[in-house]
């Protein structure tokens, strides 16, 4: 008995040494060369490996960095300025700051903004239903409301809202790696950086039909008027195809645009509240007296920076549900005719 | 008896649904406002020739081709163009079209022959045939709305030995195929005619489901008076109407993937594009109107109707009796590859073959459950292919395994979301996964055309 | 100007279906194995009743209760595929199992052979047949001792009168050296066999039975033709060449096919739409697997009946099969032609 057990023993532990001395050969011979900065860069990033910086993962991104000459074109949208650092300190090498990008939801066309003449019947998809058809509204350029950009995001930073039946960005969780702006099938989200105390303004809204239809179609809609296009004295406004867009790398957030927009589609988001007006937004019915009194048309007083962060969307849809600025439309109409006749 | 000829491969058994079958055809009044659209056919969109408070004739040229596969579009009333804008078309979008506002005088275009005589001699050669097609702007009027005259031109070195006449019309409800046939044979055997000397070929097969006798015993009759024309009775299955499925039918042939009809030595026409082939070439007629059945289960008069292009759908239903109450969906085409309407602003399109409406009750789908492997969706395909795969990795994105799973073979019969017993949106996700992985191919042939 | 309020429903194309849903297609499936079941509750009697609604009852309470409070999603138990799990797995059981074992049998089948998949369409294994193998390997004597149909007292439930199987027979006996002509001798007439007057599980012994109910169900295009077939063809053929290599020692493919579940397994069980591969080819192959499985297990291996184990086992083999086995497509295009 015990021979057996010797035996057993003797021969599987000859068999393990074999084993060992040949992997140990085998080992030797296929080394790969790393290099070991390698490893500590990938340590530094946050293996979040959701591509937004554009390589397929967080180990490719640290091969990248490890072989690039200067960081430039590098960066983790993801980890920010922070873990940039750490990585060009690993590398012995500068980083130019950037700044912060978010998504941004270029759609306001809520339930009440857009009537909504059929039902879509299918899967929960946009790219499905944005193959089928135009959408439930008579916008064919805005939000499907299907989340193919909240199933996209790997942070939980996109949720649908349901009174509005458009996705919100939880500025706080996303780090822009971009996996919604690709997951739209008709590119209403972009990444845009955001300005001092994460302020932004945007033009919120894609709809390239010229303004009748377009007004018809949502009540919130960008024109193409074009009175942003005069009133920016940046050049941050361009004019195209109906729309207005501002260049977030232009803009100095001056806010002149979002004071003459006649629909409201230029939103400003992380203002203090405007000077002559107060900031709660039973004021705003005031304030668009005011305003009528003035002649001009609205700004919509939008008030976040003084609440507490978790109110910001809801904050910020109360201020998209005001009732529509409808004084003065003679007057824009007017305008509009204008800038049209300029612009042909 | 013998058994009668039908595809080999997949194909499904829906409801007829003919109810329009012995109503012969009824001329559309002609619409207060044409809408007409210069996408209307496969291709690019043709460019517009004509410009606001521009006065047109019926028949004039108002869009023209603006590329090898395009198509030239024609005024289809008398009246002034009132404005060139968007309007939504039966894809559900906005898409560029003219307006024209129509006068109470009809005044053709000089040179269309308007009457109904019957012009039998073809004094034409290949070549003047297919400018003559081209210029009267005929697309294929099944509903792929291919333009006939790309058709009608082989690539070189290809040679055509058969023309296939698709008479089958295997989409429930539709009869404006069956009618043309009853209505307008010698038309249609003329047309064939034509074709057959424009590809250079001396046999035609007129291809026709055995659910409509009449009209395989009426052509049959009358092609005696005409050389070379077969009628092929065929067994009913669905989508027999599909080039490769008919030509499958009829001659036995598979169209090689990717391939064309030419391929295998075919070029297949629609009955009704036939008929506008004869009016194009014999009566210098442009293609300014087609037929449209109306009908559904809740439709109280479904008939047929001879309608001009760019009539709102709208003024034709009013035409033909209103919407029925409880309509809860409308389709421009059949219920099986057609396309369901957001509006009745659609105008009528080359491809418009049929406004089919739904009750309520069946407008609906139901909600769909997990796969369970029944495998009915592989054994109707009529390609070959395996649909319940092809959905989840298009749903999962895994785009690679759709490409070389053959994705872009499949020919959008809807046979497998008919059959799905778990009422799986099959199609809906396949047509994403297959225009997903087309626009690849796409992006990759003008990569390597660069380099 | 919106057409009257006309909300119309969009929805791609096709937008007419054929009908035929989940439970169509199991209630069918549930109307083929009633002949089978007439017939065993006349060789068997009471027991047969109380063990097939045990099964069947239990196996619908299973997935009710753990749809509703373990998935938390609605329950689907009215599709009736938890019907025939319970009906198939009472099917594999003798008519005398003690009813606690039978509900042990479906809370397995339906729990760990279906739930913890997923649920229908998500499960690999065939989940009666899940729950049959286990109940097999945990109580493998109430599991084989089957009482003799017919004759005795039809009221008797636990204390039937029980012995083996024709299968069983043949495997003692030729392990102990007997010729299969004297075997023979003890068990049924073949025609007997195919009326189901045989000892066995309640639902395996009609082969006339279930082969109506299975030719039922092809005709209805509700199981595709291979996998019988390849099943029924391949035993006929590996165990007819045993047969005349050695009479004495392996019985002939008529006594095998009239045997245990072929039958069974053939038309019922492997065809389970979940578990069987998703195109002809690849159903040929599934079934000749099986069918040689069956015959090596029956005619080499410890168990006596190997019908479950094989469609287990060729289970497992599925998306394998599935990824290796394409249909054809239309108009295929030689490799080397492009």
């Amino acid at each position: 008995m015990s021979e057996v057990l010797l035996n057993s023993i003797l021969t599987l532990g000859a068999v393990a040494v074999v084993s060992a001395i040949i992997l140990y050969f085998v080992a030797q011979k296929f080394k790969v060369e790393e290099d070991p900065r390698i490893d500590d860069i990938e340590e530094a990033l946050p293996s979040a490996n959701c591509g937004g910086c554009g390589y397929p993962g967080c180990r490719a991104f640290a091969e990248a960095c490890a072989k690039a000459d200067n960081l430039d074109n590098l960066y983790c949208p993801v980890g920010g300025n922070d873990v940039m650092k750490k990585v060009a300190e690993i590398l012995g090498m500068e980083v130019q700051e950037q700044r912060r990008q978010v998504a941004v939801v270029r759609c306001a066309g809520s339930y009440e903004h857009r009537e909504h003449h059929n039902v879509y019947e299918g899967p929960e998809n946009c790219a499905v239903a944005h193959q089928l058809y135009g959408g439930e509204t008579d916008c064919h350029y805005g939000c499907l409301g299907l989340a193919d950009c909240v199933r996209a995001c790997d942070f939980d930073a996109l949720h649908m809202d349901e009174k509005t039946g458009l996705p919100v960005v939880d500025e706080d969780k996303c780090t822009a790696c971009g996996a919604c702006v690709e997951a739209c099938p008709r590119d209403i989200i972009e990444l845009r950086v955001l300005g001092k105390r994460d302020r932004k303004i945007f033009v919120s809204c894609i709809n390239e039909d010229p303004a009748g239809p377009a007004k018809k179609a949502c009540s919130v809609a960008c024109i193409g008027c074009g009175l942003c296009y005069d009133a920016c004295k940046f050049d941050a406004i361009t004019m195209y195809d109906n729309l207005a867009y501002i260049d977030d790398k232009k803009c100095v957030l001056c806010r002149a645009c979002v004071e003459v927009c006649p629909t409201g589609a230029i939103w400003e988001v992380n203002f203090p509240p405007r000077k002559p007006k107060p900031a709660k937004k039973k004021a705003a019915a005031t304030a668009k007296k005011a305003n009528e009194t003035k002649g001009q048309t609205t700004a919509k007083p939008i008030n976040i920076s003084d609440l507490p962060k978790e109110d910001k969307p809801k904050e910020e849809k109360t201020e998209a549900k005001q009732p529509e600025v409808k004084q003065d439309e003679n007057k824009t109409e007017e305008k509009k005719n204008e800038t049209n006749e300029n612009n042909n | 008896m013998v058994a009668l000829k039908t595809f080999k491969k997949g194909g499904v058994h829906p409801a007829d649904n003919k109810f329009s079958a012995d109503k012969p055809f009824v001329k559309a009044p002609l619409p207060k406002m044409a809408i007409i659209h210069v996408t209307q056919h496969l291709g690019a969109p043709a460019k517009v020739l004509v410009k606001k408070g521009d006065k047109v004739k019926t028949g004039q040229l108002i869009a023209e081709a603006s590329g090898f596969i395009s198509a030239n579009i024609h005024s289809s009333v008398t009246g002034k163009v009132m404005k060139i804008d968007n309007a939504i078309d039966a894809s559900g979008y906005k898409k560029t079209a003219i307006y024209i506002k129509t006068d109470k005088e009809e005044v053709w275009e000089d040179g269309i022959d308007t009457s109904d005589d019957l012009v039998k001699d073809i004094p034409y050669s290949p070549q003047e045939i297919v400018e003559k097609v081209k210029k009267a702007g005929v697309v294929g009027m099944g509903g792929a709305t291919f333009p006939t005259n790309v058709k009608l031109t082989p690539p070189p070195g290809k040679k055509a030995e058969y023309v296939i006449i698709n008479g089958v019309e295997c989409e429930p409800y539709l009869t404006v195929d069956h009618r043309t046939m009853l209505e307008k044979g010698h038309e249609l055997m003329v047309g064939t005619k034509i074709l057959m000397k424009a590809l250079g070929v001396d046999k035609a097969i007129i291809g026709i489901e055995n659910n409509k006798p009449d009209a395989i015993e009426y052509l049959t009759k009358i092609s005696k008076e005409y050389g070379g024309i077969t009628i092929q009775p065929l067994k009913m299955k669905y989508p027999q109407g599909g080039e490769k499925q008919l030509i499958n039918a009829i001659l036995g042939r598979e169209v090689p993937s990717g391939g064309l009809p030419i391929d295998v030595g075919v070029v297949v026409q629609n009955v009704g594009t036939t008929v506008a082939v004869y009016k194009a070439v014999q009566k210098n007629m442009p293609l300014i109107e087609r037929t449209v059945t109306v009908s559904g289960t809740n439709f109280p008069n479904p008939a047929n109707y001879i309608v001009r292009i760019g009539t709102p759908i709208k003024e034709l239903v009013e035409f033909a009796g209103g919407v029925p109450e409880n309509t809860g969906k409308i389709i421009a085409g059949g219920p099986m590859t057609g396309k369901a309407l957001s509006s009745l602003d659609v105008p009528v399109q080359k491809g418009t073959s049929g406004v089919i409406f739904f009750p309520e009750e069946a407008a609906h789908r139901k909600p769909y459950q997990d796969c369970i492997r029944c495998a009915k969706c592989v054994s109707v395909c009529p390609s070959g292919l395996e649909p319940y795969l092809l959905m989840t990795v298009t749903e999962k994105q895994m785009y690679d395994v759709a490409r070389k799973n053959h994705i872009t073979d499949c020919i959008e019969c809807g046979s497998c979301s008919f059959i799905c017993p778990t009422y799986r949106p099959l199609l809906d996700y396949i047509r994403l996964g297959k225009k997903t992985v087309m626009d690849q191919i796409r992006a990759e042939r003008a990569q390597k055309q660069k380099k | 100007m919106k057409d009257n309020k006309l909300k119309l429903v969009i929805s791609h194309s096709p937008h007419v279906h054929a009908n035929n849903s989940v439970k169509k297609i199991m209630y069918l499936v549930i109307l083929a194995l009633i002949p089978e079941l007439l017939v065993s509750l006349a060789y068997f009697g009471l027991g047969a009743l109380i063990v097939t609604l045990t099964a069947v009852g239990s196996a619908v309470f299973f997935e009710w209760f753990i749809q509703k409070f373990l998935m938390k999603k609605k329950p689907t138990i009215s599709d009736g595929s938890a019907i025939i799990t319970g009906l198939l797995l009472a099917f594999n059981v003798p008519s005398n199992l003690p009813i606690w074992m039978v509900i042990v049998g479906a809370l397995v089948a339906i729990g760990i052979g279906k739930m913890s998949f997923g649920g229908l369409g998500n499960n690999v294994f065939n989940p009666a047949l899940v729950g049959r193998v286990f109940l097999l390997i945990s109580f493998p004597v109430a599991m084989t001792s089957w009482p003799t149909p017919g004759g005795q007292n039809l009221t008797a439930y636990t204390d039937a009168v029980t012995g083996a199987t024709p299968l069983g027979v043949i495997k003692e006996g030729v392990k102990n050296g007997e010729s299969i002509s004297q075997l023979m001798a003890q068990i049924p007439d073949y025609w007997n066999m195919f009326l189901g007057h045989v000892g066995g599980s309640l639902g395996e012994i009609s082969a006339l039975a279930l082969l109506l109910g299975g030719l039922f169900l092809i005709w209805k295009k509700i199981v595709n033709w291979q996998i019988p077939v390849a099943i029924l063809t391949t035993v006929v053929v590996f165990t007819g060449i045993l047969h005349l290599a050695d009479p004495d020692k392996y019985a002939d493919p008529l006594f095998h096919l009239l045997t245990g579940g072929m039958m069974l397994g053939s038309f019922f069980m492997a065809t389970d739409m979940v578990t069987s591969p998703m195109t002809p080819k690849g159903m040929t192959i599934f079934g000749i697997g099986i069918g040689i499985l069956v015959v090596v297990i029956r005619v080499w291996g410890a168990y006596p009946e190997g019908m479950s184990f094989a469609i287990l086992i060729m289970n497992a083999f599925v998306p394998l099969i599935n990824m290796y086995s394409k249909p054809k497509l239309y108009g295929e295009v030689k490799k080397n032609g492009k």
